[in-house]
Protein backbone atom coordinates (compact mmCIF):
# COMPACT_ATOMS: atom_id res chain seq x y z
CA UNK A 1 0.00 0.00 0.00
CA UNK A 2 1.40 3.40 -0.97
CA UNK A 3 1.55 5.99 1.79
CA UNK A 4 -0.82 8.92 1.31
CA UNK A 5 0.44 10.76 4.36
CA UNK A 6 3.93 10.19 5.62
CA UNK A 7 5.58 11.84 8.62
CA UNK A 8 9.14 10.98 9.29
CA UNK A 9 11.15 12.03 12.36
CA UNK A 10 9.02 15.16 12.79
CA UNK A 11 10.01 17.52 15.58
CA UNK A 12 8.23 20.71 16.57
CA UNK A 13 8.42 23.46 19.16
CA UNK A 14 5.96 25.73 20.90
CA UNK A 15 8.25 28.73 21.24
CA UNK A 16 11.20 27.48 23.28
CA UNK A 17 9.70 24.26 24.48
CA UNK A 18 9.89 21.17 22.35
CA UNK A 19 6.57 19.38 21.86
CA UNK A 20 7.41 16.72 19.28
CA UNK A 21 10.64 14.76 19.53
CA UNK A 22 10.36 12.54 16.47
CA UNK A 23 7.03 11.36 15.13
CA UNK A 24 6.84 8.68 12.46
CA UNK A 25 3.44 8.11 10.99
CA UNK A 26 2.01 6.70 7.79
CA UNK A 27 -1.50 6.59 6.48
CA UNK A 28 -2.01 4.55 3.33
CA UNK A 29 -4.59 5.08 0.62
CA UNK A 30 -7.95 3.88 1.98
CA UNK A 31 -6.45 3.07 5.36
CA UNK A 32 -7.66 4.12 8.80
CA UNK A 33 -4.98 4.85 11.35
CA UNK A 34 -5.49 5.60 15.04
CA UNK A 35 -3.15 8.03 16.73
CA UNK A 36 -3.05 7.09 20.40
CA UNK A 37 -1.42 8.30 23.56
CA UNK A 38 -2.24 9.75 26.94
CA UNK A 39 -3.13 13.41 27.38
CA UNK A 40 -0.32 15.80 26.57
CA UNK A 41 1.70 13.28 24.56
CA UNK A 42 1.48 15.26 21.33
CA UNK A 43 -1.50 13.91 19.42
CA UNK A 44 -3.13 17.28 18.73
CA UNK A 45 0.28 18.86 18.19
CA UNK A 46 1.02 16.25 15.54
CA UNK A 47 -2.25 17.09 13.81
CA UNK A 48 -1.54 20.81 14.05
CA UNK A 49 1.84 20.19 12.44
CA UNK A 50 0.28 18.21 9.60
CA UNK A 51 -2.19 21.06 9.02
CA UNK A 52 0.68 23.61 9.13
CA UNK A 53 -0.93 25.42 12.04
CA UNK A 54 2.40 24.75 13.68
CA UNK A 55 5.70 24.64 11.76
CA UNK A 56 7.82 21.58 12.26
CA UNK A 57 11.50 22.20 12.79
CA UNK A 58 12.93 18.93 11.54
CA UNK A 59 11.89 15.80 9.71
CA UNK A 60 9.49 15.71 6.80
CA UNK A 61 5.76 15.67 6.19
CA UNK A 62 4.63 14.46 2.79
CA UNK A 63 1.13 14.11 1.45
CA UNK A 64 0.61 12.19 -1.75
CA UNK A 65 4.32 12.56 -2.41
CA UNK A 66 4.24 16.33 -1.95
CA UNK A 67 6.23 18.08 0.77
CA UNK A 68 3.78 19.98 2.98
CA UNK A 69 6.58 21.94 4.63
CA UNK A 70 6.39 25.12 2.57
CA UNK A 71 2.60 25.21 2.33
CA UNK A 72 0.30 27.64 4.14
CA UNK A 73 -2.40 26.10 6.29
CA UNK A 74 -5.26 26.61 3.85
CA UNK A 75 -3.18 25.10 1.03
CA UNK A 76 -2.87 21.87 3.01
CA UNK A 77 -6.64 21.70 3.21
CA UNK A 78 -6.87 22.35 -0.51
CA UNK A 79 -4.31 19.63 -1.18
CA UNK A 80 -6.89 17.21 0.17
CA UNK A 81 -6.70 16.96 3.96
CA UNK A 82 -9.98 17.57 5.77
CA UNK A 83 -9.73 18.35 9.47
CA UNK A 84 -12.41 17.92 12.08
CA UNK A 85 -10.83 20.00 14.83
CA UNK A 86 -10.96 19.25 18.52
CA UNK A 87 -13.82 21.00 20.25
CA UNK A 88 -16.11 20.56 17.23
CA UNK A 89 -17.14 24.22 17.14
CA UNK A 90 -18.94 25.13 13.95
CA UNK A 91 -19.60 28.64 12.70
CA UNK A 92 -22.27 29.27 15.32
CA UNK A 93 -24.07 32.26 13.74
CA UNK A 94 -24.45 30.47 10.39
CA UNK A 95 -27.12 27.90 9.61
CA UNK A 96 -26.27 24.23 9.08
CA UNK A 97 -26.59 24.68 5.32
CA UNK A 98 -24.45 27.83 5.35
CA UNK A 99 -21.78 26.03 7.36
CA UNK A 100 -21.68 23.30 4.74
CA UNK A 101 -21.74 25.67 1.76
CA UNK A 102 -18.90 27.75 3.19
CA UNK A 103 -16.58 24.76 2.87
CA UNK A 104 -17.82 23.33 -0.42
CA UNK A 105 -15.36 22.19 -3.06
CA UNK A 106 -16.42 20.22 -6.08
CA UNK A 107 -16.49 16.44 -5.78
CA UNK A 108 -18.79 13.62 -4.72
CA UNK A 109 -19.41 15.14 -1.29
CA UNK A 110 -22.18 17.69 -1.45
CA UNK A 111 -25.02 18.64 0.88
CA UNK A 112 -27.12 15.70 -0.31
CA UNK A 113 -24.31 13.23 0.42
CA UNK A 114 -23.62 14.73 3.86
CA UNK A 115 -27.29 14.59 4.84
CA UNK A 116 -27.43 10.97 3.68
CA UNK A 117 -24.59 10.23 6.07
CA UNK A 118 -26.16 12.31 8.86
CA UNK A 119 -29.95 12.45 8.29
CA UNK A 120 -30.28 14.59 11.42
CA UNK A 121 -28.46 17.42 9.67
CA UNK A 122 -30.87 17.17 6.77
CA UNK A 123 -33.74 17.89 9.13
CA UNK A 124 -32.01 20.96 10.51
CA UNK A 125 -30.51 22.60 7.44
CA UNK A 126 -31.90 26.05 8.21
CA UNK A 127 -31.19 25.93 11.94
CA UNK A 128 -28.37 28.00 13.44
CA UNK A 129 -25.35 25.81 14.11
CA UNK A 130 -24.98 27.35 17.57
CA UNK A 131 -28.38 25.95 18.56
CA UNK A 132 -27.56 22.35 17.67
CA UNK A 133 -26.83 19.70 20.28
CA UNK A 134 -23.22 18.71 20.85
CA UNK A 135 -23.61 15.57 18.77
CA UNK A 136 -25.23 17.42 15.90
CA UNK A 137 -22.48 20.03 15.97
CA UNK A 138 -19.95 17.23 15.73
CA UNK A 139 -21.81 15.76 12.78
CA UNK A 140 -21.80 19.20 11.18
CA UNK A 141 -18.06 19.57 11.79
CA UNK A 142 -17.48 16.22 10.07
CA UNK A 143 -19.89 17.17 7.28
CA UNK A 144 -18.09 20.46 6.76
CA UNK A 145 -14.75 18.69 6.48
CA UNK A 146 -16.26 16.25 3.99
CA UNK A 147 -17.63 19.12 1.89
CA UNK A 148 -14.02 19.99 1.01
CA UNK A 149 -13.89 16.55 -0.65
CA UNK A 150 -10.73 15.46 1.10
CA UNK A 151 -8.60 12.43 0.33
CA UNK A 152 -7.66 12.15 3.98
CA UNK A 153 -9.96 12.96 6.88
CA UNK A 154 -8.41 13.80 10.24
CA UNK A 155 -10.67 13.50 13.28
CA UNK A 156 -9.37 14.97 16.52
CA UNK A 157 -11.34 13.68 19.51
CA UNK A 158 -14.49 13.43 17.45
CA UNK A 159 -16.64 11.87 20.15
CA UNK A 160 -15.33 13.64 23.22
CA UNK A 161 -18.00 14.69 25.69
CA UNK A 162 -20.89 13.16 23.78
CA UNK A 163 -23.65 10.86 25.03
CA UNK A 164 -23.00 7.14 24.35
CA UNK A 165 -25.86 6.87 21.84
CA UNK A 166 -24.56 9.80 19.83
CA UNK A 167 -21.04 8.39 19.95
CA UNK A 168 -22.32 5.17 18.42
CA UNK A 169 -23.91 7.16 15.63
CA UNK A 170 -20.68 8.99 14.90
CA UNK A 171 -18.56 5.86 15.02
CA UNK A 172 -20.99 4.20 12.64
CA UNK A 173 -20.56 7.12 10.26
CA UNK A 174 -16.77 6.92 10.53
CA UNK A 175 -16.94 3.19 9.73
CA UNK A 176 -19.12 4.02 6.69
CA UNK A 177 -16.56 6.54 5.50
CA UNK A 178 -13.79 4.01 5.95
CA UNK A 179 -15.63 1.33 3.99
CA UNK A 180 -16.33 3.88 1.27
CA UNK A 181 -12.55 4.03 0.84
CA UNK A 182 -11.69 7.34 2.53
CA UNK A 183 -8.33 7.48 4.29
CA UNK A 184 -8.73 8.41 7.94
CA UNK A 185 -6.45 9.51 10.75
CA UNK A 186 -8.31 9.42 14.02
CA UNK A 187 -7.53 10.47 17.58
CA UNK A 188 -9.81 9.30 20.35
CA UNK A 189 -9.85 8.06 23.90
CA UNK A 190 -12.02 5.02 23.33
CA UNK A 191 -9.62 2.22 22.43
CA UNK A 192 -12.45 -0.20 21.80
CA UNK A 193 -14.07 2.00 19.20
CA UNK A 194 -10.74 2.88 17.65
CA UNK A 195 -9.99 -0.79 17.29
CA UNK A 196 -13.25 -1.29 15.41
CA UNK A 197 -12.24 1.26 12.79
CA UNK A 198 -8.46 1.44 12.59
CA UNK A 199 -6.32 -0.87 10.49
CA UNK A 200 -3.22 0.32 12.27
CA UNK A 201 -2.29 2.23 15.42
CA UNK A 202 0.52 4.62 16.22
CA UNK A 203 1.22 5.33 19.89
CA UNK A 204 2.80 8.59 21.02
CA UNK A 205 4.70 8.98 24.27
CA UNK A 206 6.19 12.33 25.22
CA UNK A 207 6.08 13.64 21.67
CA UNK A 208 7.64 10.59 20.11
CA UNK A 209 6.11 7.65 18.26
CA UNK A 210 6.98 4.63 20.36
CA UNK A 211 4.83 1.92 18.88
CA UNK A 212 3.26 1.31 15.51
CA UNK A 213 1.55 -1.75 14.18
CA UNK A 214 -1.61 -3.47 13.10
CA UNK A 215 -4.54 -2.94 15.44
CA UNK A 216 -4.69 -6.69 16.05
CA UNK A 217 -1.15 -6.60 17.42
CA UNK A 218 -2.02 -3.98 20.02
CA UNK A 219 -1.39 -6.11 23.07
CA UNK A 220 -2.52 -5.49 26.60
CA UNK A 221 1.11 -4.92 27.41
CA UNK A 222 1.33 -1.95 25.03
CA UNK A 223 -1.95 -0.39 26.12
CA UNK A 224 -1.06 -0.76 29.78
CA UNK A 225 2.35 0.73 29.30
CA UNK A 226 1.53 3.70 27.07
CA UNK A 227 -2.14 4.31 27.41
CA UNK A 228 -2.65 3.48 31.09
CA UNK A 229 -5.45 0.97 30.54
CA UNK B 1 -42.72 42.28 17.01
CA UNK B 2 -42.11 42.75 13.31
CA UNK B 3 -40.30 40.53 10.90
CA UNK B 4 -37.04 41.94 9.57
CA UNK B 5 -38.36 42.01 5.99
CA UNK B 6 -41.37 44.05 7.15
CA UNK B 7 -39.11 46.56 8.88
CA UNK B 8 -36.84 46.78 5.84
CA UNK B 9 -39.76 47.27 3.46
CA UNK B 10 -41.21 49.97 5.71
CA UNK B 11 -37.86 51.78 5.87
CA UNK B 12 -37.46 51.76 2.10
CA UNK B 13 -41.09 52.83 1.64
CA UNK B 14 -40.56 55.78 3.97
CA UNK B 15 -37.37 56.75 2.17
CA UNK B 16 -39.28 56.81 -1.13
CA UNK B 17 -42.40 58.45 0.29
CA UNK B 18 -40.68 61.36 2.02
CA UNK B 19 -39.24 63.00 -1.14
CA UNK B 20 -42.46 62.39 -3.06
CA UNK B 21 -44.52 64.11 -0.37
CA UNK B 22 -41.91 66.87 -0.11
CA UNK B 23 -42.11 67.40 -3.87
CA UNK B 24 -45.88 67.74 -3.68
CA UNK B 25 -45.56 70.12 -0.74
CA UNK B 26 -42.88 72.15 -2.52
CA UNK B 27 -40.13 71.43 0.04
CA UNK B 28 -37.03 70.65 -2.04
CA UNK B 29 -34.81 70.82 1.04
CA UNK B 30 -36.49 67.72 2.47
CA UNK B 31 -35.73 65.89 -0.79
CA UNK B 32 -32.09 66.82 -0.37
CA UNK B 33 -32.17 65.42 3.17
CA UNK B 34 -33.64 62.15 1.88
CA UNK B 35 -30.93 62.02 -0.79
CA UNK B 36 -28.34 62.51 1.93
CA UNK B 37 -29.88 59.60 3.85
CA UNK B 38 -29.68 57.35 0.76
CA UNK B 39 -26.04 58.31 0.15
CA UNK B 40 -24.95 57.95 3.79
CA UNK B 41 -26.81 54.65 3.99
CA UNK B 42 -24.91 53.47 0.92
CA UNK B 43 -21.60 54.45 2.50
CA UNK B 44 -22.74 52.45 5.52
CA UNK B 45 -23.70 49.45 3.38
CA UNK B 46 -20.12 49.48 2.12
CA UNK B 47 -18.63 49.61 5.61
CA UNK B 48 -21.10 46.96 6.78
CA UNK B 49 -19.52 44.41 4.44
CA UNK B 50 -16.18 44.84 6.22
CA UNK B 51 -17.51 45.54 9.71
CA UNK B 52 -20.72 43.53 9.83
CA UNK B 53 -19.77 40.41 7.91
CA UNK B 54 -16.01 40.42 8.15
CA UNK B 55 -15.73 41.80 11.68
CA UNK B 56 -13.15 44.26 10.36
CA UNK B 57 -13.48 47.44 12.39
CA UNK B 58 -12.25 49.92 9.82
CA UNK B 59 -11.87 53.42 11.20
CA UNK B 60 -10.67 54.67 7.86
CA UNK B 61 -13.60 54.40 5.51
CA UNK B 62 -13.65 58.18 5.12
CA UNK B 63 -10.61 57.66 2.90
CA UNK B 64 -12.71 55.75 0.37
CA UNK B 65 -15.67 58.10 0.77
CA UNK B 66 -13.40 61.07 0.13
CA UNK B 67 -11.45 59.44 -2.71
CA UNK B 68 -14.75 58.71 -4.46
CA UNK B 69 -15.74 62.32 -3.84
CA UNK B 70 -12.48 63.69 -5.18
CA UNK B 71 -12.73 61.43 -8.25
CA UNK B 72 -16.01 63.16 -9.06
CA UNK B 73 -14.69 66.60 -8.12
CA UNK B 74 -11.42 66.39 -10.03
CA UNK B 75 -12.99 65.03 -13.22
CA UNK B 76 -15.72 67.66 -13.08
CA UNK B 77 -13.29 70.51 -12.39
CA UNK B 78 -11.22 69.61 -15.46
CA UNK B 79 -14.35 69.41 -17.57
CA UNK B 80 -15.49 72.79 -16.26
CA UNK B 81 -12.17 74.49 -16.96
CA UNK B 82 -11.60 72.63 -20.25
CA UNK B 83 -8.14 71.58 -19.07
CA UNK B 84 -6.87 68.05 -19.60
CA UNK B 85 -6.47 65.81 -16.58
CA UNK B 86 -3.19 64.59 -18.02
CA UNK B 87 -1.35 64.88 -21.29
CA UNK B 88 1.27 62.18 -20.96
CA UNK B 89 1.53 59.30 -21.92
CA UNK B 90 -1.87 59.94 -23.45
CA UNK B 91 -4.29 62.81 -23.09
CA UNK B 92 -7.24 62.40 -20.73
CA UNK B 93 -9.76 65.16 -20.22
CA UNK B 94 -12.27 65.75 -17.47
CA UNK B 95 -15.89 64.69 -17.68
CA UNK B 96 -19.23 65.52 -16.14
CA UNK B 97 -20.85 62.22 -17.06
CA UNK B 98 -21.73 60.21 -13.98
CA UNK B 99 -21.51 57.00 -15.99
CA UNK B 100 -17.81 57.73 -16.53
CA UNK B 101 -17.19 59.29 -13.13
CA UNK B 102 -18.62 56.32 -11.22
CA UNK B 103 -16.30 53.66 -12.67
CA UNK B 104 -13.37 56.01 -11.98
CA UNK B 105 -14.57 56.54 -8.38
CA UNK B 106 -15.02 52.78 -7.96
CA UNK B 107 -11.58 52.05 -9.38
CA UNK B 108 -9.83 54.77 -7.37
CA UNK B 109 -11.41 53.77 -4.05
CA UNK B 110 -10.92 50.09 -4.91
CA UNK B 111 -7.19 50.58 -5.52
CA UNK B 112 -6.90 52.61 -2.32
CA UNK B 113 -8.72 49.86 -0.41
CA UNK B 114 -6.44 47.24 -1.94
CA UNK B 115 -3.31 49.06 -0.78
CA UNK B 116 -4.66 50.04 2.64
CA UNK B 117 -6.26 46.62 3.15
CA UNK B 118 -3.19 44.67 2.05
CA UNK B 119 -1.14 46.37 4.76
CA UNK B 120 -3.79 46.77 7.47
CA UNK B 121 -5.05 43.20 7.29
CA UNK B 122 -1.66 41.95 8.44
CA UNK B 123 -2.71 43.26 11.84
CA UNK B 124 -5.88 42.68 13.81
CA UNK B 125 -7.92 44.06 16.67
CA UNK B 126 -6.99 47.49 17.95
CA UNK B 127 -3.98 47.69 15.62
CA UNK B 128 -6.23 47.24 12.63
CA UNK B 129 -8.45 50.08 13.83
CA UNK B 130 -5.44 52.34 14.35
CA UNK B 131 -3.72 51.54 11.08
CA UNK B 132 -6.87 52.13 9.00
CA UNK B 133 -7.29 55.43 10.84
CA UNK B 134 -3.67 56.32 10.15
CA UNK B 135 -4.03 55.65 6.41
CA UNK B 136 -7.18 57.75 6.24
CA UNK B 137 -5.38 60.58 8.01
CA UNK B 138 -2.55 60.33 5.49
CA UNK B 139 -5.03 60.75 2.65
CA UNK B 140 -6.69 63.61 4.55
CA UNK B 141 -3.45 65.54 5.01
CA UNK B 142 -2.48 64.85 1.42
CA UNK B 143 -5.73 66.45 0.25
CA UNK B 144 -5.27 69.40 2.59
CA UNK B 145 -1.81 70.12 1.25
CA UNK B 146 -2.51 69.56 -2.43
CA UNK B 147 -3.09 73.05 -3.85
CA UNK B 148 -3.96 71.88 -7.36
CA UNK B 149 -7.38 70.74 -6.21
CA UNK B 150 -8.27 73.39 -3.69
CA UNK B 151 -6.29 72.11 -0.72
CA UNK B 152 -8.00 72.99 2.51
CA UNK B 153 -10.68 75.03 0.73
CA UNK B 154 -12.00 72.13 -1.28
CA UNK B 155 -13.15 71.94 -4.83
CA UNK B 156 -16.49 73.20 -6.18
CA UNK B 157 -18.53 71.38 -8.82
CA UNK B 158 -20.39 74.32 -10.39
CA UNK B 159 -22.97 72.29 -12.26
CA UNK B 160 -24.01 68.87 -10.96
CA UNK B 161 -22.67 65.98 -13.05
CA UNK B 162 -25.00 64.56 -15.67
CA UNK B 163 -26.84 61.29 -16.03
CA UNK B 164 -28.23 60.39 -19.47
CA UNK B 165 -31.93 61.08 -19.75
CA UNK B 166 -32.23 62.80 -16.38
CA UNK B 167 -32.00 66.31 -15.11
CA UNK B 168 -29.77 65.80 -12.09
CA UNK B 169 -30.30 69.38 -10.96
CA UNK B 170 -33.89 68.46 -10.18
CA UNK B 171 -33.76 67.28 -6.54
CA UNK B 172 -36.24 64.45 -7.06
CA UNK B 173 -34.43 63.07 -10.10
CA UNK B 174 -31.09 63.22 -8.31
CA UNK B 175 -32.71 61.45 -5.36
CA UNK B 176 -33.81 58.70 -7.76
CA UNK B 177 -30.20 58.27 -8.92
CA UNK B 178 -28.88 58.07 -5.35
CA UNK B 179 -31.71 55.75 -4.27
CA UNK B 180 -31.09 53.37 -7.19
CA UNK B 181 -27.38 53.25 -6.31
CA UNK B 182 -28.23 52.56 -2.67
CA UNK B 183 -30.56 49.68 -3.62
CA UNK B 184 -27.91 48.26 -5.92
CA UNK B 185 -25.38 48.39 -3.08
CA UNK B 186 -27.78 46.55 -0.78
CA UNK B 187 -28.31 43.95 -3.48
CA UNK B 188 -24.56 43.43 -3.78
CA UNK B 189 -24.33 43.08 -0.01
CA UNK B 190 -27.19 40.55 0.12
CA UNK B 191 -25.83 38.42 -2.72
CA UNK B 192 -22.33 38.58 -1.26
CA UNK B 193 -23.38 37.61 2.26
CA UNK B 194 -25.22 34.53 1.00
CA UNK B 195 -22.48 33.36 -1.33
CA UNK B 196 -19.82 30.88 -0.31
CA UNK B 197 -17.44 33.82 -0.13
CA UNK B 198 -19.70 35.74 2.24
CA UNK B 199 -20.36 32.71 4.43
CA UNK B 200 -16.64 32.02 4.74
CA UNK B 201 -16.12 35.70 5.58
CA UNK B 202 -18.61 35.43 8.42
CA UNK B 203 -16.95 32.19 9.48
CA UNK B 204 -13.56 33.88 9.57
CA UNK B 205 -14.93 36.51 11.93
CA UNK B 206 -15.58 33.71 14.39
CA UNK B 207 -12.56 31.50 13.88
CA UNK B 208 -9.74 31.93 11.41
CA UNK B 209 -8.25 28.48 11.84
CA UNK B 210 -11.47 26.73 11.00
CA UNK B 211 -11.66 28.71 7.78
CA UNK B 212 -8.12 27.66 6.91
CA UNK B 213 -9.05 24.06 7.71
CA UNK B 214 -11.59 24.12 4.88
CA UNK B 215 -9.00 25.42 2.44
CA UNK B 216 -9.68 29.14 2.43
CA UNK B 217 -7.03 31.81 2.93
CA UNK B 218 -8.59 34.26 5.42
CA UNK B 219 -6.23 37.05 4.39
CA UNK B 220 -7.33 37.02 0.77
CA UNK B 221 -10.94 36.57 1.80
CA UNK B 222 -10.81 39.68 3.98
CA UNK B 223 -8.84 41.68 1.46
CA UNK B 224 -11.44 41.07 -1.26
CA UNK B 225 -14.21 41.99 1.20
CA UNK B 226 -12.34 45.14 2.23
CA UNK B 227 -11.90 46.19 -1.40
CA UNK B 228 -15.58 45.66 -2.25
CA UNK B 229 -16.48 47.49 0.95
CA UNK B 230 -14.23 50.44 0.06
CA UNK B 231 -15.57 50.61 -3.49
CA UNK B 232 -19.21 50.88 -2.39
CA UNK B 233 -18.31 53.60 0.11
CA UNK B 234 -16.28 55.30 -2.64
CA UNK B 235 -19.24 55.39 -5.00
CA UNK B 236 -21.33 56.89 -2.20
CA UNK B 237 -18.62 59.55 -1.89
CA UNK B 238 -18.89 60.42 -5.58
CA UNK B 239 -22.65 60.90 -5.17
CA UNK B 240 -22.15 62.95 -2.02
CA UNK B 241 -19.79 65.28 -3.89
CA UNK B 242 -22.48 65.76 -6.51
CA UNK B 243 -25.17 66.30 -3.91
CA UNK B 244 -23.21 69.13 -2.31
CA UNK B 245 -21.59 70.17 -5.59
CA UNK B 246 -18.49 70.49 -3.48
CA UNK B 247 -15.63 68.27 -2.30
CA UNK B 248 -13.40 69.13 0.61
CA UNK B 249 -10.95 67.32 2.86
CA UNK B 250 -13.67 67.12 5.52
CA UNK B 251 -15.06 64.16 3.56
CA UNK B 252 -11.75 62.43 4.37
CA UNK B 253 -11.65 63.38 8.04
CA UNK B 254 -11.77 60.87 10.86
CA UNK B 255 -15.10 62.34 11.96
CA UNK B 256 -16.54 61.11 8.67
CA UNK B 257 -15.14 57.62 9.35
CA UNK B 258 -16.80 57.78 12.75
CA UNK B 259 -20.11 58.90 11.29
CA UNK B 260 -20.20 56.07 8.75
CA UNK B 261 -19.50 53.69 11.63
CA UNK B 262 -22.33 55.30 13.62
CA UNK B 263 -24.79 54.63 10.77
CA UNK B 264 -23.87 50.97 10.84
CA UNK B 265 -23.88 50.53 14.61
CA UNK B 266 -27.02 52.59 15.19
CA UNK B 267 -28.93 50.64 12.54
CA UNK B 268 -27.61 47.21 13.44
CA UNK B 269 -24.25 45.69 12.57
CA UNK B 270 -24.43 43.01 9.88
CA UNK B 271 -27.98 43.81 8.78
CA UNK B 272 -28.56 44.67 5.17
CA UNK B 273 -30.80 47.65 5.85
CA UNK B 274 -29.20 48.62 9.15
CA UNK B 275 -27.19 51.48 7.61
CA UNK B 276 -30.41 52.93 6.18
CA UNK B 277 -32.05 52.95 9.62
CA UNK B 278 -28.89 54.41 11.15
CA UNK B 279 -28.36 57.10 8.52
CA UNK B 280 -32.04 58.09 8.60
CA UNK B 281 -32.02 58.50 12.36
CA UNK B 282 -28.73 60.40 12.20
CA UNK B 283 -30.05 62.88 9.62
CA UNK B 284 -33.33 63.20 11.48
CA UNK B 285 -31.54 64.02 14.73
CA UNK B 286 -29.13 66.37 13.00
CA UNK B 287 -32.01 68.19 11.36
CA UNK B 288 -34.47 68.27 14.25
CA UNK B 289 -32.11 68.67 17.19
CA UNK B 290 -29.56 70.69 15.26
CA UNK B 291 -32.05 73.53 15.02
CA UNK B 292 -32.69 73.35 18.78
CA UNK B 293 -29.13 73.20 20.01
CA UNK B 294 -25.69 73.12 18.46
CA UNK B 295 -24.84 70.43 21.01
CA UNK B 296 -27.21 67.92 19.35
CA UNK B 297 -24.34 65.48 19.01
CA UNK B 298 -24.39 65.09 22.77
CA UNK B 299 -27.80 63.48 22.41
CA UNK B 300 -26.56 61.42 19.48
CA UNK B 301 -23.75 60.16 21.70
CA UNK B 302 -26.22 59.30 24.42
CA UNK B 303 -28.38 57.41 21.94
CA UNK B 304 -25.38 55.53 20.57
CA UNK B 305 -24.42 54.61 24.12
CA UNK B 306 -27.90 53.24 24.77
CA UNK B 307 -27.86 51.24 21.54
CA UNK B 308 -24.45 49.77 22.27
CA UNK B 309 -25.34 48.96 25.88
CA UNK B 310 -28.91 47.72 25.53
CA UNK B 311 -29.78 47.06 21.90
CA UNK B 312 -27.14 44.83 20.43
CA UNK B 313 -28.97 44.45 17.14
CA UNK B 314 -29.24 48.23 16.69
CA UNK B 315 -32.49 49.85 15.60
CA UNK B 316 -33.44 46.93 13.38
CA UNK B 317 -32.76 44.61 16.29
CA UNK B 318 -35.05 46.66 18.55
CA UNK B 319 -37.84 46.75 15.98
CA UNK B 320 -37.64 43.03 15.30
CA UNK B 321 -36.74 42.07 18.88
CA UNK B 322 -34.02 39.89 17.44
CA UNK B 323 -30.60 40.83 18.65
CA UNK B 324 -29.05 38.62 15.99
CA UNK B 325 -29.25 38.52 12.24
CA UNK B 326 -31.84 36.19 10.67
Amino acid sequence: MSALLELSRVTAFYGESQALFGVDLQVGEGEAVALMGRNGMGKTTTIRTIMRMLRHSDGSIRFSGRDLGPLASHRVARAGIGLVPEGRRCFAPLSVEENLVSAARSGPWDIAAVTRLFPRLGERLSQKAGLLSGGEQQMLAIGRALMTNPRLLILDEATEGLAPVVRQEIWAAIRDLKSAGLSILVVDKSIRELASVADRCVVLEKGESVWAGATGDLTHDVTARYLGV
Amino acid sequence: MFRETTVNTALVAILVAVPLVAQAAGEPFIITLATKVAIFAMAGVGLNIALGYGGLVSFGHAAFFGIGGYAAGILASHAQSYTPLMTWPFAIGGTQQMLIIWPVALAASGIAALVIGALSLRTSGVYFIMITLAFAQMVFYFAVSWPAYGGEDGLPIYVRDKFPGLNTLDPLQFFAVAFACFLLAVLVSVVLSRSRFGLALQGARQNVERVRAVGIDPYRLRLVAFVISGMITGLAGALYADLNRFVSPSMLSWQTSGEIMVFVILGGVGRHFGPLAGAALFILLEHELGSVSEYWQFLLGLLLLLVVLFAHGGLIGVLTRRPHRD
